[in-house]
């Protein structure tokens, strides 16, 4: 473990003791707030159904995310193409960010059908933003300079794009996807609470909607220390996976010679 | 290897360029720049100098008046030095002087042997496998020499390229350019703001005036083709400085 992150561990530590010490001492009903060793036995009562919510929310989340990385650096990519395109379009994607994705979800059921699609388009509409704000933002920061070296030697337009733009745009590029993926996972939730499959391979949205009905309350928050952890190791994996494609951008040492 | 093949000769006249909103850079510059000469361009900061430059690369549209590159395929034989380095951060040395090749579509052994030699004819034959961020501003600037001597340039075009340096490197990067010129025979221009530079590099030193940049003063520079550093302390040099430095005064009053 490295040392960093010693002292976060121990914070979490301090706070779930206190947490449970909280609830023993004052009594707290159960369904209010169970504590943290509830939530651990809510985990150990059916790991095998809690691993499977996780897997269907997991799944739609990655599908959800790939579409929105995807479509994203496709769409600033064209934005990018023209002044007159990305003056003309570019407002109408800040709707993206704007619209109550709990409003449109019902709209998505109409469209697509209950169930994974429904879902995946819920956590693409949620997540895309940041990427084609942060792709376009990547390429228009461009060196204007090289712009001028690749002009200088009449370079394609494919060519500026492959070997200039998108490279150059990386490091905002991942920026973005980081926060998509963490926001693919929250749209992917909100799309199961109301496109969600049946009780067969039913996410971890359905089974907090089901948990709730029956006031299970450690198992609401079960589900949902799992779908924070893979909100973070999704973004933590899109992080790592950017800091590597960028890897020889900051030296770790410069030498003085000349 | 090296095929010195003839520079490309500058013919401009009238040259004017006046930005949206009025700010009149270059005014009027009449200019002849014969092939395989090493060229001067000196002014004050801000003077139009740049403006100047980049229009006879192309990379900017004068106002009024015309540009004439001559020599076969002059406008393929160009390349430019920038004030920084601008390397691409995420290609390693040879892959950044490999660019231009790549971008004229030369195959990639071909383009690698070529990129590896300018290499070493900017003096870092074993750094090709660094990256820029792991370098020194003075070798990020000899890598962006070798990309731009890497196509065999039958015209150099450099922007303040050592300004940012310190006085031994700029030193050191004066006389690989001079010598690389000698070898490569193409036509350098250069822009600065130094006097000494210019009277160190060149053999012919045009002086602009403040904005907008008129020429001041043409004059060849009474040196020998051959110069080392111990000429800085000559009388002659000390001439050729006071008679630019007289120029400049003249172009800002």
């Amino acid at each position: 473990m490295k040392p960093g992150s010693l002292l976060p561990c121990a914070a979490l530590v301090l706070f779930l003791g206190a947490w449970e010490a909280a609830v023993w001492l004052w009594g707290i009903p159960r369904f209010l707030l169970p504590p943290p060793s509830a939530i651990v036995q809510a985990f150990a009562d059916d790991p095998r159904a809690l691993a499977r919510a996780l897997e269907t929310t997991a799944s739609a989340a990655l599908l959800g995310f790939a579409a929105s990385a995807a479509l994203g650096v496709a769409s600033a990519i064209l934005l990018s193409s023209s002044r007159l395109l990305e003056r003309a379009f570019y407002p109408y994607t800040v709707f993206l960010q704007t619209v109550p994705i709990i409003a449109i979800a019902p709209l998505l059921v109409i469209w697509f059908g209950p169930g994974l699609r429904a879902v995946t388009v819920s956590a693409l509409i949620v997540s895309i933003f940041p990427v084609i704000a942060n792709t376009l933002a990547g390429i228009r920061s461009v060196d204007p300079a090289l712009r001028d070296l690749f002009k200088l030697y009449r370079a394609s337009r494919a060519a500026t794009l492959l070997q200039l733009e998108l490279p150059g745009a990386l490091p905002q590029l991942f920026t973005g996807l980081r926060v998509a993926a963490g926001l693919a996972v929250i749209g992917t939730i909100v799309g199961e609470f109301v496109a969600g499959f049946g009780e067969d391979d039913a996410g971890l949205g359905i089974r907090i909607l089901s948990a709730a009905r029956q006031t299970q309350t450690a198992q609401i928050f079960a589900c949902v220390a799992l779908a924070a952890l893979l909100g973070l190791a999704l973004s933590s994996a899109v992080g790592a996976l950017g800091a590597r494609l960028t890897r020889h951008w900051h030296a770790a040492e410069k030498s003085d010679r000349a | 290897m090296v095929s010195r093949r003839p520079g490309v000769s500058v013919r401009a006249r009238g040259l004017r360029r006046v930005f949206p909103g009025g700010v009149e850079a270059v005014g009027g510059v009449d200019l002849e720049i014969g092939e395989g000469a090493f060229v001067a361009l000196l002014g004050p900061s801000g003077c139009g100098k740049s403006t100047l430059l980049r229009m006879i690369a192309g990379l900017d549209a004068p106002s009024a008046g015309s540009i004439r590159l001559v020599g076969d395929g002059a406008r393929e034989a160009l390349a430019y030095v920038f004030q920084d380095a601008h390397l691409l951060p995420w290609r390693s040395v040879e892959e950044n002087v490999a660019l231009p090749l790549e971008l004229r579509g030369v195959p990639g052994a071909e383009r690698r042997q070529l990129a590896r030699h300018a290499i070493a004819e900017v003096g870092l034959a074993d750094a090709g496998g660094r990256y820029p961020a792991e370098l020194s501003g003075g070798m990020r600037m000899r890598v962006s020499l070798a990309r731009a001597i890497v196509t065999r340039p039958r015209l150099l075009l450099l922007d303040e390229p050592f300004a940012a340096l310190d006085e031994i490197t700029r030193q050191r990067l004066d006389d690989q350019l001079r010598a690389l010129h000698q070898v490569l025979g193409m036509t350098v221009l250069f822009v600065t703001h130094s006097i000494a530079e210019a009277v160190y590099l060149a053999d012919r030193a045009i002086v602009l005036s403040s904005r907008p940049a008129r020429i001041v003063l043409d004059r060849t520079i009474e040196l020998p083709r051959e110069r080392s550093s111990s000429i800085r302390a000559e009388p002659r040099f000390a001439r050729e400085l006071g008679e630019l430095l007289r120029g400049l005064e003249e172009g800002e009053g």
